[in-house]
């Protein structure tokens, strides 16, 4: 295939770049080259080595093979730091952020601002100040420590300290996967700021909407190798998914069954928690998915801990299966028939150095032994059928859970639970930085769910995920559920101006053009 | 900026906790001692208070790098047996010579008086340090655990500590040891400074113990300036979050070969005070086992976390002195010394249960895993 014409001497440009892993090829010769100025999207699926692609060039990891030039000089960088002196500054999905220390500690973390040699800590709240202002988040104190801050703040304050760095390349890997709608628009502006003072970006996003309204430019990757690169708008959304996954994929979301009268399996009355929740009313029937919308930070993780038993000192009344539930731990809420898919994979959802089998079978080891001891062979059957039913990718059962990429990781998360045969499944963002293929699977896995009499309660960033999945969403603000959207309601126009908890006048179908 | 201020004590509430609970359990002794609230007493708490003190800062260092240090104890005590040959002061020099495989080797004179008392002081401090730096290097380019690895060099110490020194003895100036050990008056009057101790603006001073100064005077020179480094800021990183603080660019292996460098410093500042204090040297395996456990319990109590990356060495100094008050009790009360170690496990374990109340606050319990 033709690759588009450069229309100005690139700023960053690799040649023959080539990396393995183990014996697995991550990327394949790669060339690949990006202007200042320009925002260019990096496309592909979880696998396709985009990430090692990105590492590379921050300096996180060295290429076998290939040179690397930036704005003219080749370079290879040896460690981070090396390619932050260079102007090459990555914001990663991982965080890069130590809990302990506060924002603005965080923020000046290589280069503080110093006084008589020592940490100058009132410049150097002025500088973090300065930076958040910068992209819109004045709300952040910098004196607060990161470990204190919820999920999305923290990714705000993890972009803030890779503008101090004063980047001449800035890398987003799956930077707004956290970050909500209202927040996502102050990092747009941010990114059409630096666009103009001549910043190099790329932009790598699962949110094809996002990727959408920012790329100049787009480059996909399919197993390693560079498929095509084009000026945005050059080719359909629909080519570019082709392009992604190599393979036609049908419509994105499965098909909603026809609302019928359901049985409500979990109820919740007034529930109230702190300042968090504020008498919560809500039933979840069997055979439903309804959807937790809203601003980030309104309560709906919270809403999800309560009903798993997390939370303490929770009022109101909770009915799962028409019997009032006392949820006092996880393991009261498990025992009722509730399962939680949790926020952070890595920590809470996963035992990353344990086995895939050891993972998998974590949560439901009484069904899998026999006395105090586990069945070895009824354990092998049980974890070999979820592996296929869920289609994981993975070397063999016994490896390390934390050598799966992101999508599989989450799919053991949900595998795991899956065994305990729940009635009810909350899910809390469970599609965040997860590639396009895996999040359909997913999809289709819910719906499937559902259909088979389980209750599901799902919490997502992304409205085009709760329109498309969701029977009914309830969208939540401060602490309470102000709307709940169902059928020809379920739009994004009413979704967002239902979080924000403003009426607009205007018709409910006024925005709903979205795919 | 009442929001910041709560922030602040939000985020030192250890540190709170511990000051509150000396202040209280000091108040007590004072109380019921017979002598209460006198410079004397004072001194001799101040006495048995540093040596201890000092330990527990030298433990949290390496704790905030979460990595234990189990050899301050050894370090200590090797370096008190240094001391217990170069502090002597004797006009003229001390002769130093070596008995190894049977040969006798000559190093020379140590020289004596003030610039030589001033000059083994500070070799005293930097063998602490060197020892420390050496722990440093052993974790950082061994890539051993360092809880294994000072394990390990603590032995090694300890064997120098009872090469150097099979029994007890040596000698240190008494000037040198009634001017550190006592008020500060009798220090002014010792070195002849301040119209030996009687310039008018000095003597409502004068009631203060040396030791607590110096305690005051390390704590300001020494750990104040460590923590607004970027070195400093860097231990606190490590500990908080390696991966992250790689990946922010900062020196980790150069943070923690600082961390345990500062250990051997603070350790080696405790053996020089224990020496001068004992007026010898003493190879004492049980007593340096006991300080390296005490050190860690002192940095519990203080509000450091063993995760690494919160607390601070000021917290230690109080759990320091909340551990020796609470042996101090023990004498005013008369308790028979064979119940002293039950008596001091069970309120070790109150102290510590007091610090881990918060934990009945959390309403979220997924915190309390994190």
């Amino acid at each position: 295939m033709q690759d588009a014409v450069p229309t100005e001497p690139a700023f960053l440009k690799l040649a023959g770049i080539s990396k393995r892993y183990a014996g697995v090829r991550a990327l394949d010769g790669i060339d690949f080259a990006c202007e200042r100025g320009k925002i260019h999207a990096v496309l592909g699926e979880n696998g396709a080595g985009k990430s090692t692609l990105i590492k590379i060039i921050a300096g996180v990891v060295q290429p076998d093979a290939g040179t690397m030039c930036l704005a003219g000089n080749q370079v290879s960088f040896a460690t981070p730091s090396a390619a932050n002196a260079a102007g090459v500054v990555c914001i990663f999905q991982e965080l890069s952020l130590m809990p302990d220390l506060s924002v603005a500690d965080n923020i000046s973390i290589a280069a503080p601002p110093r006084r008589f040699g020592l940490i100058d800590a009132r410049a150097q709240r002025r500088r973090a100040e300065e930076l958040l202002a910068g992209i819109g988040c004045e709300d952040v104190n910098p004196l607060m420590r990161v470990r204190d801050l919820p999920l999305s703040r923290r990714q705000v304050v993890e972009i803030a300290k890779a503008l101090g760095k004063r980047p001449q390349l800035l890398i987003l890997d799956e930077a707004t996967s956290a970050l909500t709608s209202a927040d996502v628009e102050k990092v747009y502006v941010m990114l059409a700021r630096l666009k103009a003072e001549g910043v190099a970006i790329l932009y790598i996003s699962h949110r094809m909407h996002e990727v959408e309204a920012l790329a100049d430019r787009a480059s996909v990757f399919r197993n390693g190798r560079h498929i095509e690169t084009f000026d945005w708008g050059a080719r359909s959304t629909a080519d570019i998914v082709q392009l992604m996954i190599g393979r036609d994929i049908a419509a994105q979301y499965p098909a909603k069954p026809a609302r019928k009268p359901v049985t409500p399996v979990l109820a919740l009355e007034h529930l109230s928690w702190e300042k968090h929740l504020d008498r919560i009313s809500l039933s979840v029937g069997a055979g439903e998915i309804v959807g937790l919308g809203g601003l980030d930070g309104q309560g709906q993780k919270s809403l999800l801990l309560a009903l798993f038993g997390v939370l303490r000192g929770v009022t109101g009344r909770i009915t799962a299966n028409n019997r009032e539930a006392r949820l006092g731990s996880p393991a009261a809420a498990m025992s009722v028939g509730i399962a939680l898919v949790p926020e952070d994979r890595k920590t809470e959802g996963l035992m990353l150095p344990m086995s895939i089998t050891d993972n998998l079978t974590i949560a439901s080891l009484g069904a899998i032994s026999t006395g105090p001891f586990v069945d070895r062979a009824k354990e092998r059957t049980t974890v070999t059928r979820s592996i296929s039913r869920l289609q994981i990718k993975i070397g063999a059962p016994s490896d390390a859970v934390s050598n799966l990429s992101g999508g599989n990781q989450q799919k053991v998360v949900l595998a795991k639970w899956l065994m305990t045969e729940p009635r009810i499944i909350l899910l809390n963002d469970p599609t965040r930085g997860i590639d396009v293929g895996t999040k359909q699977e997913l999809y289709r896995l819910m719906r499937e769910l559902a259909d088979q009499g389980a209750a599901i309660l799902f919490y997502s960033t992304d409205y085009d995920e709760l329109i498309g999945c969701c029977d009914r969403v309830a969208i939540m603000y401060d602490g309470r559920i102000v709307r709940e959207l169902e059928g020809e309601e379920l739009t994004e126009t009413n979704i967002i101006t239902s979080s924000l908890n403003v009426h607009a006048a205007t018709p409910a179908t006024a925005g709903a053009t979205h795919a | 900026m009442l929001d910041d201020l709560a922030i602040k004590v939000r985020q030192n509430i250890g540190l709170a906790t511990a000051i509150g609970l000396f202040g209280i359990l000091y108040l007590l002794y004072n109380m019921a001692h017979p002598k209460g609230f006198s410079s004397a007493v004072l001194v001799q708490n101040g006495n048995e208070i540093f040596a201890l003190a000092m330990l527990a800062m030298a433990q949290t260092v390496p704790v905030l790098a979460s990595g234990l240090d189990l050899s301050v104890g050894a370090v200590m005590t090797m370096v008190g047996c240094v001391a217990s040959y170069l502090l002597a002061g004797t006009v003229g020099g001390t002769p130093l010579h070596l008995e190894i495989f049977g040969l006798h080797l000559g190093l020379g004179t140590f020289p004596g008086g003030t610039g030589g008392i001033m000059l083994g002081m500070a070799v005293c401090v930097a063998i602490g340090s060197l020892a420390g730096f050496v722990n440093g290097c052993v974790v950082v380019y061994g890539r051993i655990q360092p809880i294994i690895a000072t394990l390990a060099t603590g032995a090694v110490y300890i064997g120098i500590a009872l090469f150097l020194r099979p029994t007890p003895g040596g000698k240190i100036d008494e000037d040198v040891n009634w001017a550190l050990t006592n008020s500060l008056g009798d220090f002014a009057a010792t070195v002849h400074i301040f119209d030996d101790g009687a310039a008018a603006w000095f003597t409502p001073l004068a009631w203060i113990p040396v030791p607590f100064v110096l305690l005051a005077l390390i704590s300001l020179l020494v750990w104040v300036p460590f923590r607004r480094s970027v070195l400093g800021r860097a231990v606190y990183a490590v500990g908080s979050a390696e991966g992250a603080a790689y990946m922010s660019g900062l020196p980790i292996a150069r943070a923690k070969i600082a961390a345990f460098t500062l250990a051997g410093f603070f350790a080696g500042c405790g053996g020089l005070f224990l020496a001068i204090q004992t007026s010898s040297g003493n190879a004492d395996i049980p007593q340096a086992g006991a300080y390296t456990l005490n050190s860690i319990a002192s940095v519990v109590i203080g509000g450091t976390s063993l995760l690494g990356g919160t607390g601070s060495a000021i917290g230690s100094i109080f759990g320091a002195m909340i551990l020796r008050v609470i042996s101090f009790f023990f004498r005013i009360f008369d308790i028979a010394p064979l119940l002293q170690p039950l008596f001091e496990g069970l309120i070790l374990l109150t102290a510590v249960s007091i610090g881990a109340l918060g934990v009945l606050r959390v309403k979220n319990t997924l915190e309390l895993f994190r």
